[in-house]
């Protein structure tokens, strides 16, 4: 029967892509990188969605919290899975609202408007049957996906009006955002990028051979230059794990001292990041904020003796505050670091926030 | 007058003559006589200069000759005072511009062996000058050391001619340099000067040739331990040294030193505390007084270096270790960065002395130095924490107090020390965190810097390169034309970043140092 071995079938994908969660983020940088995420949750989502097992939007929207939770249990740094999760929460309930008649605005923020004239609106539970919600659900979910294989590109397409000819550019780690970026815009423009290693991962490294490939003139230095490299360097570009709601970063370690060390040269701070990227969470919870993997990277077993009386660190992550931020770079454009939390809005539900 | 001004002329004109023919410098009597006709005649020149405008009415200026003479007669007699030293200036026109011309070139050229002597003779005439005429203040210019002009062939052409004459060979620049560093050295440490010299080697001292070896592989590192090192190594060299007949000690050694610190420049750009170092050997050889025996002066000599290692460098980690000590209290939480000789002995002192507290070594690639500190601090049983320099703002949080050591204090207050620091610096600023600098005075250095470009060291590019699960990125970069590795040794933290700096003197502020050389050249 098709049904029930779809059914298996789906489970399998499902469990498959936990397993690779949870080895992916081992800190060496992910085995896959984050777009690649976010297509896999999107079309794992669309698979569960494509099932016969639900009856209403409510239904659904169970199912895909339950679902998330696990993913997002699997490895919760990797904020990109909630992200997508978040993202088709919240076309099922437009789906559901532009079935019914749409009833409810563009703009479903709580005001105290609709708090006061339309209470029950607000206690909404799904509950209505529409014979076309799968359909226009699976439709909006295919744009998704077609958005997010753009993304890379259209960020690309906005390298040219950000580089000038003979700048000299900084960047740290790797990105893949980063480095389209760069090659884009070295195909019309001369300029010199420097890049930081990024130890211990010394993801650096990759990222100059790959840019040295594409005829770009690049440097390698070591972490502890960046402060004396930046006061001849005329901007700084990085890429980004996580885009925090109040417009700050969660990124590689060492992007605070970068942007540190920008705001005292005054260099501007560009951070390309595609939107799938926009997180709704805040960076209050200590705890949960850092990543931490094995000191070995750090100091390895060979320093025997005193390994057992050290205290070694090795995070994976930093925080790097809005104030030192000069611009967001992402697919739909430039932002200004104050405005992230609008385009969170539009992107994600309130209720959604906390699945 | 005149014939009074024709013999003091005379002798002069003789002595340096004399000196000429002896082919050796002029002692520092003779010196000083030259300055300070130099300076009479500038001070004639000037006023004749004015009397000559007063007058250019009455007379054209194409009797420009007589001229002079004329208003500098009537000079004299209207100026009493000393009355020898105008009275050259009061000779006729052309035998006075000879003697001048003459006298002005003499004190040309030992300006400029002055100056090649490292600024050693420019310092005691700064004093003297600074004695005589209050208001003149110190010339400003100083030649440019050659590690800072590397794109300059016509250096490079110089710096091989000297040292082909002092039988040194030279040391070539390795690989694709980045074209922001293009003005500086950089060498590959698997290939290392004494590859290219001869065993036994004539012309320099094996103890130079270990030293050399020792700096350029960085088996000595760190800037007291190569100032020590390097006194030892001159220590050494003394005594096995031989006055050569018809010498005399205080100049044979001093050019046999020559060719021993180019040997050692080469092998790796020397510190500022070597350059203090050398400066104080020279000027202690130099003032030996000749009626010396060999023996009483070279066992002076080794007395003396002894003394300076123990004021300078003993001594003041003592006195820095007892200050900072009053600036650790209980319950602190230190962050110290890379290996600082003093900085660790200043913990150890103060861990003796029962404080509790904690440290955290932060460390950079690609020297990771901060392992050393590492072990020498957990074998005291001081309780670490260890992190990379990319990890430091995660780290900071914690810290109450962050001691940076130095590897020399410009004189515009700007600390110049082991990259990273300005680095940590920044970041303790914006956490603010306090930041103590420790640092001996004999590390304080004249020069000015705002950035670390103009002066750095370029260190072996291929330390960067690093294998990581079997794959090596780097491996073939100087097949890629595009691809540049960048390894600089120092940088320069800015005075707003530092609170502190403990020196043997006291505790002062950055903007201090200046002051400090200063109170250090009156002294001398």
């Amino acid at each position: 029967m098709p049904g029930p071995d779809k059914e298996i079938d789906l489970t399998e994908r499902i469990e498959a892509f936990l397993s690779d969660l949870k080895r992916g983020g081992c800190g060496t940088g992910p085995l896959r990188g984050s777009a690649e995420t976010a297509r896999e949750t999107t079309s794992l989502l669309r698979r569960i969605t494509a099932q016969p097992r639900w009856s209403s939007a409510g239904d659904l929207m169970e199912i895909i919290r339950k679902e998330g939770r696990r993913m997002i249990a699997a490895q919760p740094s990797e904020t990109t899975v909630g992200n997508m999760i978040r993202r088709v929460l919240k076309i099922i309930r437009e789906e559901y609202a532009r079935s019914r008649g749409s009833s409810e605005e563009t703009d479903q923020q709580e005001s105290l408007h609709k708090l006061l004239t339309s209470g029950e609106l607000s206690e909404e539970n799904f509950g209505q049957h529409f014979s076309a919600l799968k359909a226009n659900v699976i439709e909006a979910i295919n744009e998704l996906l077609t958005e997010l294989e753009g993304t890379t590109d259209n960020i690309s397409m906005q390298a040219l009006e950000h580089i000038h000819s003979n700048e000299v550019i900084m960047t740290i780690g790797r990105s893949r955002t980063v480095e389209a970026f760069l090659k884009d815009a070295a195909r019309k423009r001369k300029f010199h990028v420097i890049v930081a290693e990024c130890a211990p991962f010394c993801q650096g490294h990759e990222m100059a051979t790959s840019l040295s490939k594409a005829e770009i003139e690049t440097t390698v230095i070591a972490d502890a230059a960046i402060f004396a490299v930046m006061s001849r360097v005329n901007k700084v570009i990085i890429g980004t794990q996580t885009v925090l709601a109040n417009g700050g970063l969660r990124a590689v370690n060492g992007t605070h001292t970068l942007a540190l060390a920008a705001k005292h040269h005054s260099t501007p701070l560009i951070v390309c990041a595609p939107m799938f990227k926009l997180s709704p969470q805040f960076p209050n919870e200590e705890d949960a904020f850092h990543k931490f993997v094995s000191p070995h990277e750090v100091l390895p077993f060979t320093e025997g003796e005193i390994l057992s009386k050290v205290n070694v660190h090795c995070p994976v992550f930093d925080y790097v505050p809005p104030e030192l931020i000069t611009l967001f770079i992402s697919n739909i454009g430039g932002h200004a670091p104050s405005y992230i939390y609008r385009l969170m809005s539009e992107l994600y539900h309130p209720e959604d926030h906390e699945l | 007058m005149a014939d009074s001004g024709v013999t003091d002329g005379a002798v002069g004109k003789d002595g340096i003559q004399q000196a000429k023919i002896e082919g050796k410098e002029l002692t520092k009597e003779e010196k000083q006589r030259l300055r300070k006709e130099k300076k009479q005649q500038k001070k004639n020149k000037e006023k004749n200069d004015e009397n000559a405008s007063k007058e250019s009415e009455e007379k054209p200026v194409s009797a420009a000759a007589p001229t002079p003479t004329q208003p500098s007669q009537k000079a004299p007699s209207a100026v009493p005072a000393p009355a020898s030293l105008p009275v050259p200036a009061s000779e006729p026109q052309p035998a006075k511009s000879k003697a001048d011309m003459k006298a002005e070139r003499r004190a040309r050229q030992e300006s400029e062996r002055a100056s090649k002597k490292k600024g050693d003779a420019g310092q005691p005439a700064a004093t003297g000058k600074a004695k005589a005429a209050p208001s003149e203040l110190q010339p400003v210019v100083k030649r440019l050391p050659e590690h800072v002009q590397v794109d300059n062939p016509e250096v490079l052409k110089k710096l091989a001619k000297k040292l082909e004459k002092q039988q040194i060979p030279l040391r070539l620049d390795y690989g694709h340099k980045v074209s922001l560093f293009s003005h500086l050295h950089q060498y590959s440490r698997r290939a290392p000067l004494t590859q290219q010299i001869g065993i036994p080697s004539t012309v320099i001292h094996p103890a130079i040739v270990r030293l050399g070896l020792q700096y350029s592989q960085g088996i000595v590192a760190g800037s007291n331990a190569r100032s020590v090192a390097l006194l030892h190594a001159f220590k050494q060299v003394i005594r096995d040294y031989t006055t050569p007949p018809n010498e005399e000690l205080s100049r044979d050694l001093v050019n046999k030193l020559k060719p021993y610190i180019s040997f050692l420049n080469q092998c790796r750009p020397l510190s500022a505390s070597m350059g203090n170092a050398i400066k104080y050997i020279k000027k202690e050889i130099s003032n030996i007084p000749s009626q010396y025996r060999e023996e009483e002066a070279k066992s002076k000599l080794l007395i003396c270096i002894e003394r300076y290692i123990d004021e300078n460098i003993i001594l003041a980690a003592k006195a820095i270790a007892k200050s900072s000590i009053e600036k650790i209290s209980d319950g602190d939480v230190i962050l110290v960065y890379g290996c600082s000789s003093l900085v660790n002995h200043i913990l150890c002192e103060a861990f003796e002395k029962k404080r509790k507290f904690r440290v955290i070594v932060v460390d950079s690639r690609p020297r990771l130095e901060g392992r050393e500190a590492l072990r020498r601090l957990v074998q005291r049983g001081i309780s670490c924490t260890y992190v990379l320099i990319s990890a430091v703002s995660y780290i900071l949080p914690e810290v109450s107090k962050v001691f940076l050591g130095a590897h020399a204090l410009l004189a515009n207050g700007y600390v110049m020390s082991r990259v990273g620091t300005s680095q940590i610096a920044l970041v303790a600023k914006a956490f603010n965190v306090p930041v103590l600098v420790c640092c001996e005075t004999y590390k304080f250095c004249e020069r000015v810097q705002t950035d670390s470009f103009v002066s750095n060291e370029l260190d072996d590019p291929d330390d960067l390169i690093v294998t990581r699960k079997g794959r090596t990125q780097l491996e073939h970069w100087q097949e890629v034309p595009s691809l540049g590795l960048l390894n600089l040794v120092y940088d320069v933290t800015p005075p707003d970043f530092v609170d502190l700096v403990i020196t043997d003197l006291g505790m002062i502020p950055c903007t201090s140092v200046p002051v400090v050389l200063r109170v250090k050249n009156m002294d001398q």
